[in-house]
């Protein structure tokens, strides 16, 4: 077992474990924000850099600081490593350019934006961003595609985070789907406008962090705080059938996979579950489903946290709204 | 002058050719490795020259084989990387071809030393012209038994495959090289882990730079002690140049590390001085990534010693007052030269290399080069300067690979030291446009 100290909270874990994985065993606060890696895909991660910390202490053996800030996601603990998350300055400072590169050519759509209220980059900017932005540039535009009949894909939003390329690797099983082109003018795409029809292809939709994929059965029918997510199953030869319905009185108004804390999908539901199961009779509701989330959705109407945090967050960064 | 150690021989007709390079003391170094010394004692030799990476880091190349997880039981690879597409930088190409057995021979002993059986090439799509020749000298090394199966019949195998990538820079960096070798995107990988434990197809693999690997058949000749005699400090050995802008001698040169900057700029061996009889206004020495320097810095350090061409005089004063000796991309620039339209024009190349995989190099270099253009087009404001500065700084160390590294600081230092030229620009852009218009329409004629 490995000791760590993260924002001087120590966690003891097993070698091979990333700073963010010890930093999830923490819980609260110490966790840094993760807009690419997704625990579930193999080789996430790495990518966004809204993750990076400090690492001051490179192990007990070596008490050298690391040199530069280190993507939290990739980069393995050692044994008795001190890590500084909201604790140091330059992770703060270096977090707030993030967003701001992230938000760059984000067209900010969110009042259109089917995604908003549950998405993370929105969750991030409250959270780590600045009022304004630097840039007076014209953003990046792309046109809207489809990617089958199924998925809208807004370009615009993406914030090439590569989930749904991972997703599509690893879950289908020939994959006509990843980025093309490089640099800023990067995007993702279908080999030649081929559709993408695995019948998981779906999940690609809830591994987006943003409002880039978007589902075409769901598309502009509801803003996501007026629905009700309810945990419901079914019996389905393909996937655990394992869902949450998005139901508005006695309606379904979406189904999609039950996420964690974290915004990642407990398990990957098929699309018949996602897309065409729409009518109650199809389910057995469970009951409510608790969103712990500082997002738009939980905070009206759903329960509130208790207060976890410990350490004495820096100035200039918001009160969790938890 | 150094004498020619890697250069040498390279002015006897047909030495491209097996007979002539052979006639000519080649492969005497394979022979001497393969038949008289150990793996082991290759290695010792190496890490003896001080010889270091001549890709752009510098890294000593006997650390780095030692680094190589001889423990796995996978095989074992040597990449040598040609991808040389760095603005400045076109000295691989001349030494691969003019001398392409020159290189083969180091990667022979390089993988002996190794423990490598297969060996690839990557090189740079553009240069379609070189595989013909490299496959060639292969083919001949084959022929006269130096590849192939039980090479100058000892255990030691090796075959040697060239590889040549699309026509992207981002693939010189070595885990971007190793996405391409395996018919992938070229985005670098996440580290760790590094190359040397998982490396090509998840084995261990070695990636040098040509030059680097070129050099190891003359320290194997000359032995290890004998080439760290040469240089300066810990620039051991000869490096290559090339030279280009406003002089008089544009060129690839073959100098001895530690010659002054000087007599590099003025010697009539080397550039011979600054064309049309101007004066010196900058120099970018080490490829286009590394900071630039006015006259006064690249000729003396702040200390007021002489700069010299080494690993440590060109960084003496870091960043604030230094640069890099970085890939040996050496380029000039004359009193005429607009500093700006040159950072924009490096902005442009690095915003188009991008890979886009991590954002803040993704977003980062688009950003600039648009701050840019407008500075250089009449249309900025005195704090696009200083906006300038700030996505820099926040690039820098933030990425994934250097690139973003790379893209930041040619901004950085360029603004560090000509922050007077934005500002003109920004003051009086009608003025400096109807410079520029002068000054291109002259070079028209
Ligand atoms: C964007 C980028 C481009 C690079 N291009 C090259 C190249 O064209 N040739 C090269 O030898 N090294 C290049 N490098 C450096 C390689 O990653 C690697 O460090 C080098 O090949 C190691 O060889 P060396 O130790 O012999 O210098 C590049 C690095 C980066 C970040
Ligand atoms: S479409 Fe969504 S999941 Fe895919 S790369 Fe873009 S932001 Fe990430
Ligand atoms: S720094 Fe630039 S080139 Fe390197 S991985 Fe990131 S986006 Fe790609
Ligand atoms: S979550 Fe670590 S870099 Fe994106």
């Amino acid at each position: 077992m490995f000791k760590v100290t993260i924002d001087n909270q120590q966690v003891d874990v097993e070698e091979g474990t990333t700073i963010l994985q010890a930093a999830r065993m923490i819980g609260g606060k110490v966790v840094p924000p993760a807009m690419c890696y997704y625990s579930k895909l193999r080789g996430s991660g790495g990518k966004c850099r809204t993750c990076l910390v400090k690492v001051a202490q490179s192990s007990a053996k070596d008490p050298r600081p690391m040199p530069k800030l280190v993507a939290s996601c990739s980069t393995p603990v050692q044994d008795g490593m001190v890590v500084q998350n909201l604790t140091s300055p330059e992770v703060v400072e270096a977090r707030k350019a993030i967003v701001e590169f992230l938000l760059l050519n984000h067209p900010l759509d969110c009042p259109v934006c089917d995604q908003a209220g549950e998405c993370d980059l929105q969750d991030l900017s409250f959270r780590y961003g600045m009022e304004e932005t630097g840039s007076e540039e014209d953003r990046r535009e792309f046109p809207v595609t489809d990617i089958g009949d199924k998925i809208k894909l807004h370009m615009n939003r993406c914030i090439l985070c590569y989930r749904c390329v991972y997703t599509a690797d690893q879950l289908t099983d020939k994959r006509l789907h990843g980025v093309l082109y490089r640099g800023d003018v990067s995007e993702i795409g279908t080999f030649i406008q081929q559709a993408v029809t695995n019948n998981f292809s779906g999940n690609m939709i809830d591994v987006c962090p943003v409002g880039a994929l978007t589902d075409k059965t769901f598309r502009f029918k509801s803003r996501v705080w007026f629905l009700n997510p309810m945990n419901a199953h079914r019996d389905c030869p393909s996937c655990s059938g394992n869902v949450t319905a998005w139901m508005f009185g006695n309606e379904i108004y979406r189904v999609t996979g039950r996420k964690n804390q974290y915004g990642e999908l407990e398990e990957f539901i098929c699309n018949e579950c996602r897309f065409e199961k729409k009518d109650p009779g199809d389910w057995v509701i469970e009951g409510p489903r608790h969103i712990k989330r500082q997002s738009v959705i939980s905070a009206n109407h759903y329960e509130r946290m208790k207060k976890q945090s410990v350490i004495k967050p820096i100035e200039g960064i918001m009160e969790d709204p938890e | 002058m150094g004498g020619k150690i890697l250069l040498a021989g390279i002015e006897i007709p047909g030495i491209r050719g097996f007979d002539v390079y052979r006639a000519n003391g080649g492969y005497a170094a394979v022979e001497k490795a393969l038949r008289e010394m150990t793996p082991a004692q290759v290695n010792a030799e190496v890490t003896r020259s001080g010889l270091r990476g001549r890709g752009g880091a510098g890294f000593p190349t006997g650390l780095k084989w030692s680094f190589l997880d001889r423990k796995s039981d996978k095989p074992r690879y040597l990449i040598c990387n040609a991808d040389e597409s760095e603005p400045g930088t076109f000295k691989d190409r001349y030494l691969m071809h003019h001398l392409p057995h020159r290189l083969i021979e180091g990667l022979i002993i390089s993988s002996f030393a190794l423990g490598v059986k297969t060996c690839y090439i990557y090189i740079r799509g553009e240069f379609k012209y070189l595989v013909g020749v490299l496959e060639k000298a292969i083919a001949e090394a084959h022929h006269h038994g130096y590849l192939g199966e039980h090479i100058l019949k000892t255990d030691f195998s090796l075959n040697i495959y060239v590889h040549p990538g699309a026509g992207a820079y981002i693939c010189g960096e070595e885990t971007a090289l190793l996405e391409s070798l395996e018919g992938k995107r070229g985005n670098p990988r996440i580290k760790p882990p590094f190359p040397a434990f998982k490396g090509l197809y998840g084995c261990p693999t070695v990636v040098n730079n040509v030059e680097t690997l070129a050099t190891v058949g003359p320290i194997i000749g000359m032995g290890g002690e004998e080439y760290s005699k040469l240089g300066k400090g810990k620039s051991t050995g000869t490096k290559l140049i090339s030279a280009c802008g406003n002089i008089n001698n544009p060129g690839v040169y073959e100098i001895e590390l530690g010659l002054p900057v000087e007599d590099f700029i003025y010697a009539p061996e080397y550039c011979n001085g600054i064309a049309n009889d101007k004066y010196l206004k900058a120099v970018i020495p080490g490829g286009s990534s590394v900071p630039i320097l006015p006259a006064d810095l690249i000729l003396s350090t702040a200390k007021g010693e002489k700069r010299l061409m080494s690993y440590e005089s060109l960084s003496e004063g870091d960043f604030l007052t230094g640069t890099m000796l970085g890939s040996g991309g050496f380029i000039v620039f004359d009193e005429d030269a607009c500093i700006v339209r040159n950072t924009w024009n490096l902005a442009h190349f690095y915003r188009h290399e991008s890979c886009g995989q991590c954002s803040p190099c993704r977003e980062g270099t688009g950003w600039m080069e648009k701050v840019l253009y407008k500075i250089e087009h009449g249309q900025g404001k005195m704090s696009d300067i200083d906006l300038l500065v700030r996505i820099s700084k926040n690039i820098e160390g933030n990425t994934i690979c250097p690139l973003g590294d790379a893209a930041a600081w040619p901004v950085a230092s360029a603004i560090r030291h000509f922050r007077h030229e934005f500002e003109e620009h920004v003051l009086h852009p009608a003025e400096v446009l109807e410079k520029e218009r002068r000054l291109s329409a002259s070079f028209a004629v």
